[in-house]
C-alpha cells in the first residue's frame, strides 16, 4: 500500500474527508454568526443549540411523522428559522440599545434553556439517525473509497454557502442587508422596513444552523449536547477568520477542518485542542484574524 | 446617623454574621459559598469595574484548583504553601490569556477568553497529573503553619473566611485606588481614557491578572475545602456560573458577586436533588431574566429603591 509520511494514503485522504466534513459544520455555524452578527451586532451564543435543533428535529420528523431526510433538509431548517423568529421578536429586539455583552449573555441563557429541556426530555446520550438509503456505501476514487453521504454533507454546503455568498454580495436583497449593516438609521430614511430585515437576516442565520444540524443528524450522534461543545470550537474559527467577509468564514472554516483532520493524523492528542492553538497564533500575529478590517 | 456610620455598623452586622454562621449552617456549604464569593468578586473586578466579559474564568479556578492538590497531595507541600503555589499558577496563566485576549475589544475578548479555556479544558482532559476524568482525589487537608489542623470543619472555615476577607478586602482597596479610577474610566469611555494618555492596555493586563490570581486563590481553597478537583472546576459551565453570579448579584458593586454567588450556590445546592438536570434550565432561565428585567442586579436594585426612597426626604 502506498503511504506518505509512513501514513497509508487512504486513512490520510479518509482522516482529510472527514476533516472537511467537520469544516463543512465549522463554516455554516461561522456564516450564520457572522450574517447575525453583522446586523444585529449580537453573538448568538444559541447558534449551537439552534444547530441541535436542527438535528433533533430530523430525528424527530423522521421517526414521528416518518418525512424523509429530504424532506427535513427543508423541513427542519424552516423550523428553526421560524423558532429563531420568535426568539428575536421575543427577546432580542428589546436588547439593540444596550451593550452588545447583554446579547450575549441572554443567547447564552437561551442555549441552557434550550438543551436543558431537550436533555431532560431525551437525556444526554444519542438518538440514532440512519444514513438515508441512497447514500450509503462508498465510492471507489482508485486511491481511496469516498463514503457517499460525506460527499452529499460537502456537496450540499458549498452551495448553501456560495449561494447565501451570492445573495449578499449580488442581490438587491444583499445590497439592503449590506446597507443596513453599514447605517441602519440611513437605510430606513430610504423606506425599506429595517427591523423586518433584522428578523429576517436571524432567521436565516439560525435557518443555516438548523441546515448543519440536519446534514450531521447521519453522521454524528443526534444528542442534546452535541451543540454546546461544537459552537465553542466555531468561536474560534470567528476569531481566527475575523467577521468582516463572508467568503473568509467560509474559507476559514473549511480549512480549519482540514488542518484538524492533518493532526488527527499526525498527532491525534492535539486533534481537540489544534484549532484553539491556532487562534492564539492568529492573535499573535494578526490580532483582527486573517480576513478581520477593523483595527 | 451619617451614611459612612450606617455603612460601618453595616459592615461590623456581616462580620459578626460570618463568625457565627458555621454554629447554625453546615461549614461545608458556607466554605463553598465563601469560595464563590471571592472567585465572583474576582471576576467582578473585570467585568463590573473593567468592563471586559471574560468567558473562561473557570481555566483560572480549576488550574489553581488541580496545582493546589497536586502539590499537596503528590509533592507533600503544605497545605498554605499548596494554595499558594496554586494562585501562582492562576496568575501565571493569567498573563498568557491576558496576553493574547486583551488585544481584541468588546465580543471578541469574551470568545477568545472562552475557547483559551476550553483549550486548557483539553489539556487537563488529557494530562496525567489532572487524573483526567477521575479526577484528583483524595486531597490532604493537612495543617496550617504545623499548628492548625484543618480536618476540623469549623477551624477549616475560619480560615476560609479569613482568605475571603482578605480577597474581599484587596479587591475593595484596589476598585477605591486610583488604579480602580482609571479601570472605572476605561469601562467608561476606552478611547476618552486613551487620549487622557492612560497606557490602557497595561491597565487591562494588571487588572485582567489579578482578577486570574483571585479566581485562583477561590479555586486553591476550593480544593482544600472539597479534597478533590474534577474537570467540573475548569468546565465551561462554571465559568457561566460565575457570570450568572455577578449578574444576578449586581454588576460593578462590591457587594453585589456575594449575595450573586450565595444565592446561586444555595439554589444548585437545595435544586439539584429534587429536579436533577433540569437546573441547568433554572440557570439559564435566571439569566434570561436577568437580562431583560434587571440588569443592575440584587443589589443593584436595592440600591436603587433605596436612593430613590431616601433621596425623595426633602
Amino acid at each position: 500500500m502506498t503511504e506518505i509520511f509512513g501514513v497509508p494514503i487512504a486513512a490520510l485522504f479518509g482522516q482529510l474527508v472527514l476533516g472537511l466534513v467537520n469544516g463543512c459544520f465549522y463554516a455554516m455555524l461561522s456564516l450564520g454568526l457572522a450574517i447575525i452578527f453583522g446586523m444585529l451586532n449580537i453573538i448568538n451564543f444559541a447558534h449551537g443549540a439552534f444547530y441541535m435543533l436542527g438535528a433533533v428535529f430530523t430525528w424527530f420528523f423522521l421517526t414521528t411523522w416518518n418525512i424523509s431526510w429530504w424532506w427535513s433538509l427543508l423541513l427542519a431548517p424552516l423550523a428553526v428559522g421560524i423558532f429563531g423568529i420568535v426568539v428575536e421578536r421575543v427577546f432580542l429586539k428589546r436588547l439593540y440599545k444596550v451593550d452588545p455583552l447583554y446579547g450575549l449573555l441572554l443567547t447564552f441563557g437561551l442555549a441552557l434553556v434550550i438543551e436543558g429541556l431537550f436533555r431532560y426530555k431525551y437525556g444526554a446520550s444519542g438518538l440514532p439517525y440512519g444514513i438515508p438509503e441512497v447514500f450509503q456505501g462508498a465510492l471507489n476514487l482508485g486511491f481511496m473509497f469516498l463514503p457517499k453521504y460525506r460527499a452529499i454533507v460537502v456537496g450540499v454546503t458549498l452551495v448553501v454557502c456560495f449561494g447565501t455568498w451570492l445573495v449578499i454580495e449580488r442581490t438587491q436583497l444583499g445590497a439592503y442587508l449590506r446597507a443596513g449593516t453599514e447605517n441602519p438609521p440611513l437605510v430606513q430614511a430610504f423606506g425599506i422596513n429595517v427591523p423586518a430585515m433584522i428578523t429576517l437576516t436571524y432567521a436565516i442565520g439560525v435557518g443555516l444552523a438548523g441546515l448543519a444540524g440536519v446534514l450531521a443528524a447521519p453522521t454524528l450522534q443526534v444528542s442534546p449536547l452535541m451543540g454546546s461543545n461544537l459552537i465553542i470550537v466555531v468561536f474560534a474559527v470567528v476569531v481566527i477568520g475575523g467577521m468582516g467577509s463572508i467568503l473568509g468564514s467560509i474559507l476559514t472554516g473549511l480549512g480549519l477542518g482540514l488542518i484538524e483532520g492533518l493532526t488527527k493524523v499526525f498527532y491525534s492528542q492535539a486533534s481537540n485542542t489544534v484549532v484553539f492553538m491556532i487562534m492564539a497564533l492568529v492573535l499573535l500575529v494578526r490580532p483582527a484574524g486573517l480576513f478581520g478590517r477593523e483595527k | 446617623m451619617t451614611s459612612a456610620k450606617t455603612r460601618y455598623l453595616g459592615y461590623g452586622v456581616l462580620l459578626v454574621l460570618g463568625l457565627l454562621a458555621p454554629y447554625v449552617i453546615y461549614p461545608v456549604f458556607l466554605m463553598n459559598a465563601l469560595c464563590f464569593a471571592l472567585f465572583a468578586c474576582a471576576f467582578n473586578l473585570l467585568l463590573g469595574y473593567t468592563g471586559l466579559l471574560s468567558f473562561g474564568h473557570a481555566a483560572f479556578f480549576g488550574t489553581a484548583a488541580y496545582i493546589t492538590g497536586y502539590t499537596a497531595k503528590v509533592m507533600g507541600l503544605s497545605t498554605g504553601l499548596a494554595i499558594l503555589a496554586g494562585t501562582a499558577a492562576a496568575l501565571l496563566l493569567g498573563i498568557i490569556f491576558g496576553g493574547l485576549s486583551i488585544r481584541r475589544q468588546g465580543i471578541y475578548f469574551a470568545m477568545i477568553t472562552l475557547a483559551l479555556a476550553q483549550l486548557v479544558f483539553f489539556v487537563y482532559l488529557q494530562a496525567s497529573f489532572t487524573g483526567g476524568e477521575d479526577g484528583l482525589q483524595a486531597i490532604p487537608r493537612g495543617k496550617l503553619l504545623w499548628v492548625i489542623n484543618l480536618e476540623n470543619d469549623r477551624t477549616l472555615y475560619y480560615v476560609v473566611f479569613a482568605i475571603f476577607l482578605f480577597g474581599f478586602l484587596l479587591i475593595h482597596r484596589t476598585i477605591h485606588s486610583p488604579f480602580g479610577q482609571v479601570m472605572k474610566a476605561i469601562r467608561e469611555n476606552e478611547p476618552r481614557a486613551i487620549s487622557l494618555g492612560y497606557d490602557v492596555n497595561k491597565y487591562k493586563m494588571l487588572a485582567f491578572v489579578l482578577s486570574a490570581a483571585l479566581a485562583g486563590l477561590a479555586g486553591a481553597t476550593n480544593a482544600i475545602v472539597f479534597t478533590f478537583v474534577t474537570l467540573t472546576n475548569v468546565d465551561w459551565h462554571t465559568s457561566g456560573d460565575v457570570v450568572l453570579m455577578t449578574l444576578l448579584g449586581g454588576m460593578g458593586s462590591i457587594f453585589g458577586p456575594v449575595v450573586g454567588a450565595f444565592s446561586i450556590v444555595t439554589l444548585e445546592s437545595k435544586l439539584s436533588d429534587k429536579v436533577g438536570s433540569l437546573v441547568t434550565v433554572i440557570i439559564g432561565a435566571i439569566f434570561v431574566i436577568c437580562v431583560l428585567l434587571f440588569r443592575r442586579g440584587i443589589v443593584g436594585e436595592i440600591q436603587g429603591l433605596y436612593r430613590r426612597v431616601v433621596g425623595s426626604r426633602p
